[in-house]
C-alpha cells in the first residue's frame, strides 16, 4: 500500500472559528470490530530510567487503547487508568514494544503521534555507515543522536482550543480535518462516532508543528463559505425550486473541499512501516516522500482494516525545515552518505551541499579537517586534469 | 438619516439589554461580554439619554436595569425630567438582592448625590418586612443605610444591624429567631431558607429533615431547586415557563420520559398562562427551534438557549389556533420533552421545512450561528421574501437568546428577517411587537411613541402598587 484510503468517510460542511477551520468527517456506519479508548496518565511528561543512567523523557498526555475483541466488556470509560503501570513507564529497550504494547487479550495500547514522530526522528538515525573523511568520528559512532525537533501542544496554538470547544459535532462524526489558516494541520479519524465523541477533546493535547503555530499566530481569520442562492429572474418560482437550490449549496461546499483541500494528504505516496498486526487490523506509521514540491507533508499513524480502508488516522504536518531535513537525510542515505556523489546526483556543488547540511542543523556531524582535505584534493584533481 | 441611525442604535441596545447578563456564553467569555456591554451602555447613555432611561420600562433583564440605574445615577449633571421616578419604579420590580448589589456598587463608585439618597430611602421604606431584610441581606442593608444616611426602620432592627451586642433579646420574631438559632436548633425554622441553611450545617441537621421542615418558609424557586433533593416532586404548578423548561432540561432523559404526562402538563399550563389574552390568536404558526450543541450555553447559563427554545415551543403551541402549530427542531427530533443540545445547526433546510407548511407566522428561535452550511438560512429567507412572498403574507421573526459580544448585538440571520433578543420565552408576544421596529420600516418617532407609552404604563403601575401598599 502507498496511499491513505478514506473510503466510507464523507465530508460535511466545515465550521470556522477565527483562523481555524474544522471539517467533520462522517461515516454512515462505524467500522465493525474495532473500538478506540483513551488512557489518561497523571503526568503528561513521562520520565523513564532506562537502567544505564539514561533517562527517557516524553510528552505523553494520553494513550489510545485499540480493542478489537468485538465485545464491550473490557471497554474503558473515559479518563480511567488501565493496567498496572502508566504507559510512559513501559521499558524503553525495544522501541516497537514501547510504542505499541499489547494489553492482555485483544487489546493494544499505543501512544498517539508519539509513534509517528518517533518514526520521523529515527529516520536514518544510524548516521553514515562508512567513515568518509568528511564525516566526524562522532557521526559514525553515535549517529544523529541527539536528534531534536520542536512541536507545540494544541493548547498553545492560538485559537485552536476555542475552535475545538465551540465545534458542533455532526451525528455520525468519526473524524475531523484541522486547518489552520487554510493549511491542513492534522487529520484525525477514529472507528466510530462514540469513540470520536470521547476523543474529540484530546485534540487539544496533541502535538502540532511549528508551522501550524506560526500560521495560527500570524494568520488572520479564514474565509468562511457563504451560501449564495442565485435568484435571477424566473430562477426560483416555488418552494421546491428553493429547496433544490439550498441542497445544491450544501453539496457544492462538500465537493469544493473534497477536490481542493485534503488533496495533499490523499494524493501523496507514503512509506508505510507496519508496527503491529491486530486480528484483521494493522497499525502502520508512515513517512511522506519528502518531495520538495511546496505541498504540505504529513507524517502519521494509521490503522487499516483487511481491505485497506482507514479505521484510525492521525497525522502531523511537518514544517518546511523538517521536510528539508527529511529530504536531505533520504538523499544522503540513498548514496551511502558520500558527499561528492550525493551532490552530483542533486546537481549541486559539494560546497553547496555542505552549506545545506549545516543549515539543516547537522553541522556537528561534519569534520572540518576532513572537509578541508577533501576540498584540497578536489582542487588538486581539477588542476591536475587542467 | 440620523433618525434611522438613532432608531437602529436604540433597538440594538434593547436587544443587548434583554439578552446580555455579563456572564459567559457559549462563544464568548464573561470578560468579553462585560466589556462589550459596558461600551454599549456608555455609548447609548451619552448619545440618547432620554431613550436610554426609558429602556427601564421595557422587559430588559435585571442585570441591565441595574446597570442603567447605576449609569444614570452616576451622571446627575445630564439628568432629564422623570428619570428618578422611572428608576424607582424599576427598582420596585427588581429582586431585592439585585437592588442591594446596585446600592453597594453605587457606594463603591462614590455616588452619593441627593437623588441617589432619595431613591435608596424610598426603596428601603417600601420594603414590606425590614427585619427579614436585615437577616437575609444583612451586609447589603447595612451598606445601603450607611451610604444613604437612612435610619433603620425601627430601633430593634437598627441595633441588630449596627450594635448586635446591645440587646439580650428581640421582640421581633425573625430577629429573635436569628439570635436563638445560634444555640437552639428549633429556632432556625423561623429564618429564611438561605440563612437557615448555614445554621442547619452548624447544628448538623440531616438535609432531608431540614428540607422537609423548611418547606413552608422557602420561596417558590428554592422549593423547585430542592425538590429533587427532598425526593418530593411538586412545586411545578405556578412556575414561569422558562424556569420550568430549565427544570425539565436538567432532568435525566429517563426521568423526563417517566414523568412525561406531568411535565408536559405543567409546561402546557405555564404556556397558556404566559399566552394570556393572545392564546389561540396567531393562526397557523411554524416554529424553527435550535437544539444544536451551541444551545447548551455555558457553565453559568446552562442550557439557557435550549430552555428558551423549549419554552417557545409550548408557548407557540398555545398562541397558535388549536392544532395549527408545527415545531421543527434543527436536529430533526420530534419529541420536545427529550430534546438535548447536540449536533450542528442546519437552520436553512429547517426553515424550508417550516415554510412548506404554509404558516401565517414563522418564528425562528436560534443563536444565529447557522453553520451547516453557513449562511443558508439567511439566503433562504432572503430569496423567499423577495421572490416567493413579496407581499408578506407570512410574518417572519427571529428571536435570539444569546448576546454576541463581538457584534454588539444579537446575531442576525439576514437583513430580510427582523431579529430581536429574548430572555424569557414568556416575553415572546411582546417581542413580536418590538420586531416591527427591527424591520427598519418604522422610524424613530414611532419608536419614541412606543417607549413613551411603555414608560407611562410602567409609572402608572408603580403608582397604583404604591397606593395599594400604602393602604
Amino acid at each position: 500500500m502507498s496511499g491513505i484510503d478514506l473510503t466510507g468517510l464523507e465530508v460535511r460542511p466545515s465550521q470556522v472559528w477565527g483562523g481555524v477551520r474544522l471539517v467533520p468527517l462522517v461515516r454512515s456506519e462505524p467500522v465493525a470490530g474495532l473500538r478506540l479508548h483513551r488512557e489518561a496518565y497523571d503526568d503528561p511528561n513521562g520520565r523513564v530510567e532506562v537502567g544505564d543512567g539514561t533517562v527517557y523523557t516524553a510528552y505523553v498526555p494520553h494513550g489510545f487503547v485499540a480493542d478489537w475483541s468485538g465485545d464491550g466488556r473490557e471497554s474503558a470509560a473515559y479518563g480511567t487508568r488501565l493496567g498496572d503501570a502508566p504507559g510512559a513507564a513501559v521499558p524503553v529497550r525495544a522501541p516497537r514494544q514501547r510504542m505499541a504494547k499489547r494489553r492482555g487479550g485483544r487489546r493494544l495500547r499505543f501512544l498517539p503521534l508519539h509513534l509517528a514522530l518517533e518514526g520521523y526522528l529515527a529516520l536514518h538515525f544510524g548516521g553514515p555507515p562508512v567513515l568518509w573523511e568528511e564525516w566526524s568520528r562522532q557521526a559514525l559512532r553515535r549517529g544523529l543522536s541527539p536528534r531534536a525537533e520542536a512541536a507545540y501542544a494544541g493548547a498553545e496554538v492560538p485559537g485552536l482550543a476555542e475552535a475545538l470547544r465551540v465545534f458542533e459535532l455532526h451525528p455520525g462524526q468519526c473524524g475531523v480535518l484541522v486547518y489552520v489558516a487554510d493549511a491542513l494541520a492534522s487529520a484525525f479519524v477514529v472507528p466510530g462516532p462514540e469513540d470520536y465523541r470521547a476523543l474529540h477533546p484530546t485534540l487539544v493535547e496533541d502535538l502540532f508543528g511549528e508551522l501550524v503555530h506560526q500560521y495560527a499566530r500570524y494568520g488572520g481569520p479564514v474565509h468562511e463559505f457563504a451560501a449564495r442562492i442565485r435568484d435571477g429572474a424566473g430562477g426560483i418560482r416555488d418552494l421546491a425550486d428553493l429547496r433544490a437550490a439550498a441542497r445544491e449549496q450544501e453539496r457544492r461546499w462538500a465537493l469544493a473541499h473534497d477536490g481542493l483541500m485534503a488533496r495533499e494528504l490523499l494524493e501523496a505516496r507514503y512509506a508505510f512501516e507496519r508496527v503491529y498486526r491486530a486480528g484483521p487490523f494493522t497499525l502502520y506509521r508512515f513517512l511522506p516522500p519528502f518531495a520538495r514540491d511546496g505541498l504540505g507533508q504529513h507524517i502519521g499513524e494509521l490503522i487499516t482494516d483487511r481491505r485497506g480502508r482507514t479505521a484510525y488516522l492521525k497525522t502531523f504536518r511537518l514544517s518546511d525545515a523538517q521536510v528539508r531535513r527529511g529530504y536531505l537525510l533520504r538523499r544522503l542515505a540513498s548514496l551511502d552518505w558520500h558527499l561528492g556523489r550525493t551532490a552530483g546526483e542533486m546537481g549541486i556543488s559539494p560546497e553547496e551541499l555542505v552549506r545545506r547540511i549545516t543549515a539543516a542543523g547537522f553541522g556537528p556531524l561534519l569534520d572540518a579537517n576532513g572537509l578541508a582535505r577533501a576540498a584540497r584534493e578536489a582542487r588538486a584533481a581539477a588542476s591536475g586534469k587542467g | 438619516m440620523s433618525e434611522l441611525v438613532a432608531a437602529e442604535d436604540v433597538l440594538l441596545f434593547v436587544n443587548a439589554a434583554v439578552t446580555a447578563t455579563g456572564q459567559r456564553e457559549f462563544r464568548s467569555s464573561a470578560a468579553e461580554q462585560r466589556f462589550s456591554l459596558a461600551f454599549l451602555h456608555a455609548y447609548v447613555r451619552i448619545n440618547y439619554r432620554p431613550l436610554y432611561a426609558s429602556c427601564l420600562a421595557l422587559d430588559i433583564n435585571d442585570h441591565n436595569a441595574a446597570l442603567i440605574a447605576e449609569h444614570l445615577l452616576r451622571t446627575p449633571g445630564e439628568a432629564g425630567p422623570g428619570e428618578g421616578r422611572l428608576i424607582a419604579a424599576r427598582l420596585a420590580r427588581m429582586a431585592p438582592q439585585r437592588v442591594y448589589r446596585l446600592f453597594r456598587a453605587l457606594r463603591a463608585a462614590g455616588v452619593n448625590n441627593r437623588r441617589t439618597r432619595a431613591i435608596v430611602r424610598d426603596w428601603v421604606a417600601a420594603r414590606p418586612d425590614p427585619a427579614l431584610d436585615a437577616v437575609k441581606y444583612r451586609p447589603g442593608v447595612k451598606a445601603a443605610l450607611r451610604h444613604a444616611h437612612v435610619p433603620a426602620a425601627d430601633a430593634e432592627t437598627g441595633d441588630f444591624l449596627f450594635a448586635p451586642g446591645r440587646r439580650v433579646r428581640y421582640g421581633n420574631p425573625t430577629l429573635e429567631a436569628y439570635r436563638r438559632a445560634h444555640y437552639e436548633e428549633a429556632a432556625l425554622y423561623g429564618l429564611p431558607f438561605t440563612v437557615a441553611e448555614g445554621f442547619a450545617a452548624r447544628h448538623g441537621v440531616a438535609r432531608p429533615v431540614f428540607l422537609e421542615r423548611m418547606a413552608p418558609r422557602m420561596t417558590r424557586l428554592e422549593r423547585l431547586r430542592t425538590a429533587r433533593e427532598a425526593g418530593a416532586a411538586g412545586g411545578l404548578p405556578g412556575m414561569p415557563l422558562t424556569r420550568l423548561a430549565l427544570y425539565v432540561l436538567a432532568l435525566p432523559l429517563a426521568e423526563r420520559a417517566a414523568r412525561r404526562a406531568e411535565l408536559t402538563g405543567a409546561l402546557r399550563t405555564a404556556a397558556r398562562r404566559a399566552a394570556g389574552p393572545y392564546a389561540g390568536s396567531w393562526g397557523w404558526v411554524a416554529g424553527v427551534l435550535d437544539d444544536s450543541f451551541s444551545a447548551s450555553g455555558s457553565a453559568v447559563k446552562r442550557r439557557r438557549p435550549l430552555a428558551v427554545a423549549l419554552g417557545c415551543h409550548f408557548l407557540l403551541e398555545a398562541l397558535a389556533a388549536p392544532g395549527a402549530y408545527t415545531g421543527l427542531w434543527t436536529s430533526g427530533g420530534t419529541d420536545p420533552l427529550l430534546v438535548r443540545p447536540y449536533g450542528p445547526t442546519p437552520l436553512g433546510l429547517r426553515v424550508l421545512d417550516a415554510l412548506d407548511t404554509g404558516p401565517e407566522r414563522l418564528v425562528v428561535v436560534s443563536d444565529g450561528w447557522d453553520n451547516a452550511p453557513p449562511g443558508l438560512a439567511g439566503e433562504v429567507l432572503r430569496v423567499w421574501r423577495s421572490r416567493l412572498d413579496p407581499e408578506r403574507r407570512t410574518a417572519a421573526v427571529h428571536v435570539n437568546p444569546v448576546y454576541d459580544a463581538r457584534g454588539f448585538d444579537v446575531r442576525r440571520l439576514g437583513p430580510s428577517v427582523p431579529t430581536v433578543g429574548i430572555r424569557d420565552a414568556e416575553d415572546l408576544p411582546a417581542l413580536v411587537e418590538v420586531a416591527r421596529f427591527a424591520e427598519g420600516r418604522t422610524g424613530l418617532a414611532e419608536l419614541r411613541a412606543y417607549l413613551d407609552r411603555r414608560v407611562a404604563d410602567c409609572l402608572a403601575a408603580h403608582e397604583r402598587e404604591r397606593k395599594e401598599g400604602g393602604r
